[in-house]
């Protein structure tokens, strides 16, 4: 409904303007439900072709949809659903992108706001309930801080340490009109992403990094959310430093150098946990030292001087204190070492002492496994389908015991390959996932990884697939237990497997047979290749391989909680 | 140890329940938190007193700092600065005995307001320590105590 007032600017509905700023700001993807309260939106978002909207058959599957989508790509991921019930499925998946520092933009509808508070139908506080999960959540009360509030969500949630925010939109004000104007700036007196670097520190660093003996890189996440593998990788090479990463940073470091020496923590390499141990410098970069990395806090790194890198100063001296803490964006801290080391031709010390050491360590091969003629290993799976796809598909994952082995054995050389669930930890992120990493990638090869106990959980997500097309492969480790769930109890619990078996499993291959796809189920190890091959040969099909594997493999090594470093579970 | 946290925020629906939230959240204490417009009318100062060692009220600080609508925090009790919180203790005259009663008139941190139903409030305004020591002295005899939490200023 436009109208012209004495020939001034065109005034425009809500609605309208809600989808102009969309496209000003270059969003041609919303994953998103339809429901009362957006019914407005959702008819301007017909009436044109710039701003595409996918259809979700959860909302749980438009945030993590979103979240894959970004992961995956160097764009925000873009929500809408509904008020009350579209809000509260699409909390997993806010509180899933907060944990991970995800860049997401969620717009929720809210009843008009005239009924705010009236317990009216479909009503629910939405930025009450998403404020502990948010980076920041608006809710717009008048049509003329439509622009600016939405101009702000994406800069918010894409700056910085990156992050989920919340526009929450009564559907009144999509009805209201008035002029549109998308700011070309945001300035918020409250927020400055842009923290100068302290090169004192800087040359504080580049002083103990020259003089180390034992130095270990330990890299995580917020390596790729700066785009800065490269520029680390540079680095690490001239250095001759070991490297490890974090479940999150897996691929800011190439998985096949030989300096990487795998993922770290509770289910990390045994050289890695024992370097980490034993280093005398301990360099994090875009790390957050996270429970599941540290183990026991008072036997971390007992020897070594700290040095911190990150974006976010509440992550430095958290839980481990930094001796060296330098806040800033990863990328430009990289760069300045780097410019104060290379540059400079100046050379660390010798450290092939301490390599030895860590070639003694890995003598170990903790990530080993023996498979036999009979029933496959879950872990086999993976290294085939590392060796079949070389190691350059994208790949989801789900949570539990399949996530760790494609974090062990899938060798990630390019960063935002792999994308998962590390913070919040959520069963039924992988097939969602690995339908917004297909939009973003669409001639790529996306594998979710996952089993049968996670798939169940987003598994209508499979019609959304059939309706756009992707032809995600579903790699289903198959063992009938909630895997991780059965471990900890034959650890920790005297074998009471409490609840953690799968009883009244569905038949996959006729599940995905009915959903429109191609099921094939896979019993025998020699079928493996096989199987892989062909899936990936049906191009545009989604395929979903259900392995039947050995129900009573377990993940090593393994950290028990509390325990230190070099206190390892092998086998 | 006791820290007052002077936090400048914006004045906006939803800002003091991201402070309050924050600290609920992370576990972390609030003894008392007071808050009201400030010299700019767009935004809100509020004083925090919480405890912690200095490992937590780093964090406190920093997770503070990290919310959007917090414009500046400052830890204010390790430089000089001076504090004075507001309280209100109603009793029943007929529980004062007149040597109590002859005290608190002459003790020029403290007021007397009478009501209708034979009750006096004392009205104290003093730094939160001597404040503690007064109501302590009287809180046998208390009916009724309202106490402001404290407020801060750097004064150095």
């Amino acid at each position: 409904m436009k109208q012209n007032i004495d020939n001034k600017q065109e005034k425009y509905t809500g609605a309208e303007i809600f989808v102009k700023c969309l496209e000003a700001e270059g969003i041609d993807l919303v994953f998103g439900y339809p429901g009362g309260a957006v019914l407005h939106i959702y008819d301007e978002l017909h009436k044109q072709n710039d701003v595409s909207h996918i259809l979700v058959r959860h909302e749980q599957g438009a945030v993590h949809a979103a979240e894959g989508y970004a992961k995956s790509s160097d764009k925000p991921g873009v929500v809408l659903v509904t008020s009350g019930p579209g809000a509260t499925n699409a909390i997993t998946g806010i509180a899933d992108a907060y944990m991970d520092s995800v860049p997401i933009v969620v717009f929720t509808g809210q009843v008009r706001t005239a009924l705010i508070g009236n317990d009216a139908f479909q009503e629910v506080d939405t930025v009450g309930i998403t404020r502990p999960c948010v980076k920041h959540n608006f809710m717009i009360t008048d049509v003329k801080d439509m622009a600016s509030t939405i101009k702000k969500a994406f800069y918010v949630a894409s700056s910085g340490r990156p992050g989920p925010v919340v526009v929450d939109i009564p559907k009144d004000i999509t009805e209201d009109i008035c002029e549109f104007d998308y700011p070309s700036k945001v300035s918020m007196r409250s927020y400055n992403p842009n923290i100068e670097i302290n090169e004192n520190a800087v040359d504080i660093a580049v002083d103990k990094i020259l003089k180390s003996k034992k130095p270990v890189i330990y890299a995580g996440g917020g390596v790729i959310n700066s785009n800065a593998s490269s520029e680390l990788t540079e680095l690490a090479r001239y250095l001759n430093f070991p490297v490890t990463n974090t479940l999150m940073g897996l691929g800011c470091y190439p998985g096949d150098d030989p300096q990487f020496l795998q993922m770290l923590g509770m289910h990390g390499s045994y050289e890695a946990n024992m370097a980490m141990h034993d280093c005398d410098l301990l360099i994090a970069v875009g790390a957050r030292f996270d429970d599941r990395i540290t183990g026991r806090l008072d036997k971390f790194s007992p020897e070594a001087t700290v040095i911190h890198i990150d974006v976010d100063p509440s992550s430095i001296s958290k839980n481990i204190k930094a001796h060296i803490p330098i806040v800033g964006d990863v990328k430009g801290v990289i760069q300045k070492i780097t410019n104060r080391v290379i540059h400079k031709k100046l050379k660390p010390q010798n450290i092939d002492k301490w390599w030895e050491q860590i070639n003694d360590w890995r003598k170990k091969k903790s990530f080993k496994y023996s498979q036999g003629d009979d029933i496959i290993k879950p872990q086999f799976v993976i290294d085939r389908l590392y060796e079949v796809t070389k190691g350059d598909a994208f790949i989801t994952s789900d949570v539990g015991q399949h996530q760790m082995w494609a974090a062990q054995l899938y060798k990630f050389n390019k960063p935002k390959r792999w994308i998962n669930s590390g913070g919040l930890g959520t069963m039924g992120f992988g097939l969602p996932s690995a339908m917004g990493v297909q939009f973003a990638n669409t001639d790529s090869l996306v594998c979710c990884v996952t089993g049968e106990a996670s798939i169940q959980m987003c598994i209508q997500e499979l019609s959304t697939c059939l309706q756009y097309g992707l032809p995600i492969k579903i790699i289903n480790l198959n063992n009938r237990y909630m895997g991780m769930v059965r471990q900890w109890q034959e650890f920790f619990y005297e074998k009471r497997y409490a609840m953690s078996y799968m009883d009244a499993l569905p038949d996959f291959v006729k599940l995905a047979e009915s959903f429109g796809h191609i099921g094939v189920k896979v019993e025998k190890p020699s079928d493996v290749d096989d199987a892989i091959k062909d899936a990936i040969k049906l191009k545009d099909r989604l395929v979903f391989l259900d392995f039947i594997t050995d129900q009573n493999e377990n993940v090593f090594p393994m950290i028990a909680t509390g325990a230190a470093h070099n206190k390892m579970i092998l086998s | 140890m006791r820290h007052i946290i002077s936090v400048l925020l914006e004045n906006e629906s939803g800002a003091l329940s991201r402070v309050s939230g924050l600290f609920s959240a992370r576990s972390f204490n609030i003894e008392s938190l007071s808050v009201a417009p400030s010299e700019d009318a767009t935004t809100s100062r509020m004083t925090i007193v919480t405890s912690g060692d200095d490992h937590i009220i780093e964090q406190i600080v920093k997770q503070l700092d990290k919310l959007l609508d917090v414009i500046d925090v400052s830890e204010i009790t390790s430089n000089e600065h001076i504090e004075r919180e507001i309280a209100f203790v109603k009793i029943k005259e007929s529980s004062i005995e007149k040597s109590l009663m002859e005290k608190i008139s002459d003790n020029e941190f403290l007021k007397v307001h009478k009501t209708n139903n034979g009750e006096v409030i004392v009205e104290c305004v003093d730094s939160p320590k001597n404040i503690n020591i007064f109501i302590e002295s009287i809180k046998n005899i208390a009916e009724k105590i309202v106490r402001s939490g404290a407020v801060g200023i750097n004064s150095d």
